[in-house]
């Protein structure tokens, strides 16, 4: 008893495929099996004639877009393209309407559209249907589902750089290795006259380490391309009065543009979102930091601490104009930690404009023991911590590292040192080069979780050498590391990662 | 005019797999005749005299769980026993047996003669009748005219189907062994719309082993303890005397000789329309194809007890006479042989496995199976395997009960039915270990526990036989539990144990079980340090080494079968119209509708199949769920 399948995809979709702006060109897609045909009752030739319908699929023609059931009503001057199923983005029939932009404009075409029948496309649909094509496999899809949802600049060249295969390629390469030693294993056992295993495990473990030094780079850089493409978290700290708020309106009202609110979990934090030198930082603003100055402050190191463990940079406010005082000993032992922890944050002198009581010396002596000594008294108690984690920007040549600290004067209200402020917090994510380089990032959650899972598998296969175990236990392992590796490029089947990728498409019910 | 005999199933062949088939059926109480061309062929082996081996051991000793013949009778018959693989892990182990050629012959013949129900009638089966829409099975016709009624056929011709055996230009129309062929099969067959296909395999010379200069070679013994196939055995009495084997090699001079004459050979002259084995190849094939070895093992193997002839294994060929007696002579020991029977190669018919259900029934009629080598396998366990299954679901669909089928996770005849049913072989299917992905659970050692449950269920086996693995299993799980919670400190005597011993010392309280898993302690050198051991026999203790040693790679391996189990227990609804499914490439489309796969782990093992069809596929199922479920 065959159900009658009401299939979504038998659905025409449509929506704007450029942004929804003041922009001058705007594009809208329609995408199914009567996209022709609304074309088709749309579209005028400049004789007025109906004429979609016999125009060369993959050209583009002038003409006019009408109301549907006013023809003679003319909406716009538009160019249409006609692409014919399965040569097109979503590998069905798709029409696409080049008109002017302008959001009252776009909004009355697509009104349009509507109107004859299509569907508003969903988010992502347009991928989903390419991918159901065949047109993309399981991780060029989900490139293009993070290309959707990229929040700036990084992520967008990232997620092109995932979309032509990059990322596919790499894991590819190293999928091949490991299936070469699958293969080499298995035949050994089936046909050891011909296989020579002498002296095999030590090769195998030469082969599986570069192989390991692979995914462990890819990792590692899959962490600070996951920050860069989601935002930095960035907790400002610092003892009432140090220039929180200031330093927050200055960060954020210059750069207004893109300025968005997100609510947080609790009630207490807000997100500011402002760009800076390319990449996004998410001002986590605790409670108490948009308090007016004059109203006492009472961030509890608790709190401060609670937002530290969230942040991924920490910008840690002392006020030079004032004595260093408990609490400054208590937040720069926060700070401490989370360093040690491999958390960047910089420590900004503040109040530069105003007759220093406090040095230089004393606040790096604040982190050398946590105590409150100067540097040369200091300088016995336990100096290699100390020279490892406090280093001078200012001097500084080569690259940042994470868990560092980075010292800065600054004078927030005279906008002194800001724009080293700025080109600190870039250096320190590697902006620049993450931005300019063509390398891969994998900055896929579900990638970098599979991934991990082939390294330890690898990591397995050199604990059985160590162990000395003979050929036939190393496959267990292999094996599991060659699957999470097909994961990624949806070479391997697993039902959860379907389900998982699918609800991403926001797959209707 | 016609004469009917009544009957329940006809077994066609009687090799291996027809030997499995008619026992199967015939001790589950239906009546069955197993047709033969020769009765004295009963059980040959017309190829290596090996039973066991790397993989084949493992179906032996799953056949021998599930109730079949094959480890029962080898144990009677053996005349070398060796555990292969020993250096490595337990996976791999594998028991591999030569055999008396004519000894497991002639006993085999004796189980069948001595088998209630069955009947064994010398005669060429030359129809298979159907009801007119030829979509049931009615019965089989013989040359003679004779009708014999039945209600399922199994069909086990082996390599005897239009068989032809080629020595270089000479070609005679019989089957292996010089044995009559069958011929009429092939027809009846494509009327009922069954396409065959053909293949070809090969054997090497018989020698007199008198002409032959053992000095010259290594001498191959079997192991001083044998252990026996079947878990039915008592191991007592397979301690017997055996008879050696023996090692040399081929040497460039061979391989000149070959590559000189490679023209006539008839593969390579293109008089052979089969399609060899790739793992099993002839000495030419092995010539041409590792051009750079130069040499190759040949083991020097007797046929039996009772003959002088020895088997020449490695070196198969098709080459005619002359240069086969010009090669031979060119192996160390070999200068003066006299060859008794000449290496030839074989062509036969089979069908595409493809055409068969995982039950090993036809999907085009209801009651014809199919086993052996005319699925397409090669070997003789692979045979008796089959056979074995298809004689069970035979009985089972008599008996109107369920199938059985054994999941590529349980065993590795399930995974050789499998992959004969659902992959695209074009090459005789040779079991490997390889093959089977879950081979640490799958081993040799296991075969009980993890098959006599379903032989039982069949009724095949006993319920004592039953009750004493489940009894087995108990004490297995009992004595782990023991091991790791039974903890020793660093006390002086067991310090000095383990110091005698080549262990280190203990530097914290340590359990019995941890101190097992070190390389150097076996489970018997724990004795000294574990007085209160339970008494156990030696098969509830090496599952217990097994398991306690291997419990990271085990646990893994487990984790792996829950995954394959997943999308292997995603079922996928039987009148599922896959023309109704967007975005499936065409190749994938006409694959599934060919193959009506049952669940998404045997879809996604069809070639052609490719995982952005599987998924496509999963988000259909999905949606088709829920529409069925809103209905």
């Amino acid at each position: 008893m065959a159900l009658p399948i009401e299939n979504r995809e038998q659905d025409t979709i449509c929506a704007v495929a450029t942004a929804m702006s003041e922009a001058g060109i705007g594009i809208i897609r329609i995408s199914g099996p009567r996209a022709f045909e609304i074309g088709n009752r749309l579209y005028r030739n400049h004789k007025k004639e109906q004429t979609l319908l016999t125009m060369q699929p993959n050209t583009i023609r002038f003409g006019y877009l009408v109301e549907p059931d006013r023809p003679q009503e003319i909406v716009d001057e538009v160019m249409i393209s006609l692409m014919k199923g399965p040569h097109s983005y979503t590998t069905e029939d798709t029409v696409e309407i080049n008109s002017h932009g302008g959001l009252y404009l776009l909004n009355r075409i697509l009104d349009c559209v509507l109107r004859c029948g299509a569907r508003l496309a969903q988010p992502g649909e347009f991928t989903k249907r390419a991918f159901l094509g065949g047109r993309l496999d399981l991780a060029e899809a989900e490139a293009v589902m993070d290309l959707i949802s990229s929040q700036n600049e990084f992520a967008r060249k990232n997620s092109i750089s995932q979309l032509e295969g990059s990322v596919s390629a790499k894991i590819r390469e190293m999928r091949e290795a490991v299936l070469y030693e699958l293969a080499f294993i298995e035949s050994a056992l089936d046909d050891p006259e011909n296989y020579d295993m002498e002296g095999y495990p030590e090769r195998l473990r030469v082969k599986l380490g570069s192989v390991l030094a692979e995914m462990e780079e890819l990792l590692s850089r899959s962490e600070e391309g996951r920050i860069l493409r989601e935002g930095i978290r960035t907790v400002i700290v610092g003892k009432p009065n140090a220039g929180k708020s200031s330093l927050l309106n200055d960060l954020s009202g210059t750069e207004r543009a893109i300025v968005t609110e997100v609510p947080g979990t609790t009630r207490d934090t807000l997100e500011e979102s402002v760009r800076v030198n390319g990449v996004l930082l998410h001002l986590i603003d605790t409670a108490g930091i948009r308090e007016t100055e004059d109203t006492v402050e009472k961030i509890g190191i608790e709190r401060a601490r609670r937002s530290a463990q969230e942040a991924d940079l920490l910008l840690y406010l002392i006020d030079t104009s004032s004595p260093l005082s408990q609490e400054d000993t208590g937040i720069a032992e926060l700070v401490r930690e989370a360093v040690a922890e491999g958390k960047r944050a910089i420590v900004l002198l503040n109040k530069s404009d105003l007759e220093p009581k406090v040095t230089r010396q004393e606040a790096e002596a604040l982190f050398a023991c946590g105590c409150k000594e100067s540097a040369e008294e200091s300088a016995g108690c336990d100096n290699l911590v100390r020279d490892s984690m406090v280093q001078s920007s200012a001097q500084e040549i080569g690259k940042p590292e994470a868990g560092k600290l980075h010292f800065l004067s600054i004078s927030v209200k005279n906008r002194e040192g800001m724009e080293e402020l700025r080109a600190e917090i870039g250096r320190l994510f590697h902006a620049g080069e993450l931005l300019q380089s063509s390398e891969l990032y994998l900055t896929n959650l579900r990638h970098r979780e599979a991934l991990l899972r082939a390294k330890n598998a690898l990591e397995l296969v050199i604990g059985s050498i160590d162990e000395g175990m003979s050929e036939d236990f190393y496959s267990i392992d292999l094996m599991n590391s060659y699957a999470a590796l097909g994961e990624i490029i949806g070479e391997q089947v697993d039902d959860d990662l379907v389900e998982e990728i699918f609800s991403k498409f926001c797959l209707g019910k | 005019m016609e004469y009917h005999m009544e009957t329940e199933v006809c077994v066609i062949g009687a090799g291996h797999a027809g030997c499995e088939a008619a026992l199967a059926c015939a001790r589950l109480g239906i009546k069955t005749v197993i047709f033969t061309m020769n009765v004295d062929s009963i059980a040959m082996m017309p190829c290596n005299p090996h039973i066991g081996g790397s993989s084949k051991g493992h179906l032996v000793r799953e056949i021998d769980a599930l109730g079949g013949e094959m480890g029962k009778n080898i144990d009677k018959t053996f005349i070398q026993s060796k555990m292969l693989n020993v250096s490595k892990g337990p996976a791999v182990h594998s028991l591999r047996t030569q055999a008396d050629k004519a000894e497991y012959s002639k006993q085999m013949r004796l189980v069948l003669e001595n088998q209630d129900n069955l009947e064994i009638r010398q005669a060429e089966v030359t129809e298979i009748l159907t009801d007119p829409d030829k979509r049931t099975v009615r019965g089989v016709k013989i040359h003679t005219g004779m009708i014999y009624d039945c209600k399922t056929v199994i069909i086990c011709t082996g390599t005897y189907l239009n068989a032809r055996c080629l020595c270089g230009e000479a070609i005679t129309e019989t089957g292996p062994g010089g044995m009559q062929r069958s011929t009429y099969l092939k027809e009846a067959l494509e009327g009922l719309g069954i396409s065959l296909r053909r293949f070809k395999t090969g054997t090497p010379a018989r020698m007199d082993g008198r002409s032959l200069d053992y000095s010259k070679m290594q001498i191959q013994h079997g192991d001083p303890v044998v252990e026996p196939f079947s878990f039915s055995t008592d191991p007592k009495d397979v301690q017997i005397e055996q008879v050696p084997c023996y090692l040399t090699y081929t040497n460039e001079k061979t391989h000149e000789i070959i590559r000189e004459n490679i023209d006539r050979s008839p593969i390579y002259a293109g008089i052979i329309e089969g399609t060899g084995p790739r793992y099993c190849p002839s000495i030419e094939d092995k010539v041409v194809k590792f051009a750079e070895k130069t040499r190759h093992q040949v083991f020097i193997e007797p046929e039996g007890r009772s003959t002088f002839e020895m088997y020449v294994d490695g070196m198969s060929s098709s080459m005619p006479d002359d240069v086969q007696q010009r090669m031979y002579r060119t192996v160390p020991g070999l200068e003066h042989c006299r060859i008794v029977r000449n290496a030839y190669a074989i062509e036969y018919d089979c069908i595409n496995a493809n055409d068969l259900k995982l039950t090993l029934e036809t999907r085009a009629v209801r009651g014809l199976f199919c086993a052996g080598q005319f699925n397409g396998s090669s070997g003789y366990e692979e045979a008796a395997a089959q056979g074995l299954m298809a004689g069970i679901n035979a009985a089972m669909q008599i008996l109107g009960r369920e199938p059985l089928v054994i999941e590529r996770s349980e065993g590795y005849i399930g995974v050789l039915i499998d992959d004969l049913v659902t992959k695209d072989n074009r090459e005789p299917y040779r079991m490997m270990t390889s093959r089977a992905e879950y081979r640490l659970l799958l081993r040799q050692d296991n075969a009980d526990l993890r098959l006599r449950g379903y032989g039982y269920r069949v009724g095949l086996i006993s319920k004592e036989q039953y009750d004493y693995v489940c009894y087995k299993e108990e004490a297995i799980e009992k004595e782990i539990d023991r091991l790791k919670s039974v903890v020793l400190g660093g006390s002086a005597p067991v310090q000095e144990y383990l110091a005698a011993h080549g262990s280190t010392p203990l530097k914290t309280a340590t359990s019995l079980a941890e101190l097992l898993c070190r390389p150097e302690v076996s489970y018997d050198l724990l004795a000294g340090i574990d007085p209160d051991r339970p008494e156990l026999e030696p098969a509830v203790t090496r599952q217990v080494e097994i398991n306690i040693k291997y419990e990271g790679y085990i646990d893994r391996q487990k984790k792996q079968v829950a995954q394959f189990e997943k999308l292997e227990h995603k079922r996928i609804p039987a009148d599922i119209d896959y023309e109704a499914v967007p975005s499936l490439r065409i190749e994938a489309r006409q694959k599934l509708i060919a193959f009506r796969p049952s669940s998404i782990g045997q879809a996604s093992r069809l070639s052609g199949v490719t995982p952005a069809d599987i998924a496509v596929l999963l988000v259909y199922m999905e949606k088709y769920g829920e529409r069925a479920a809103d209905k």
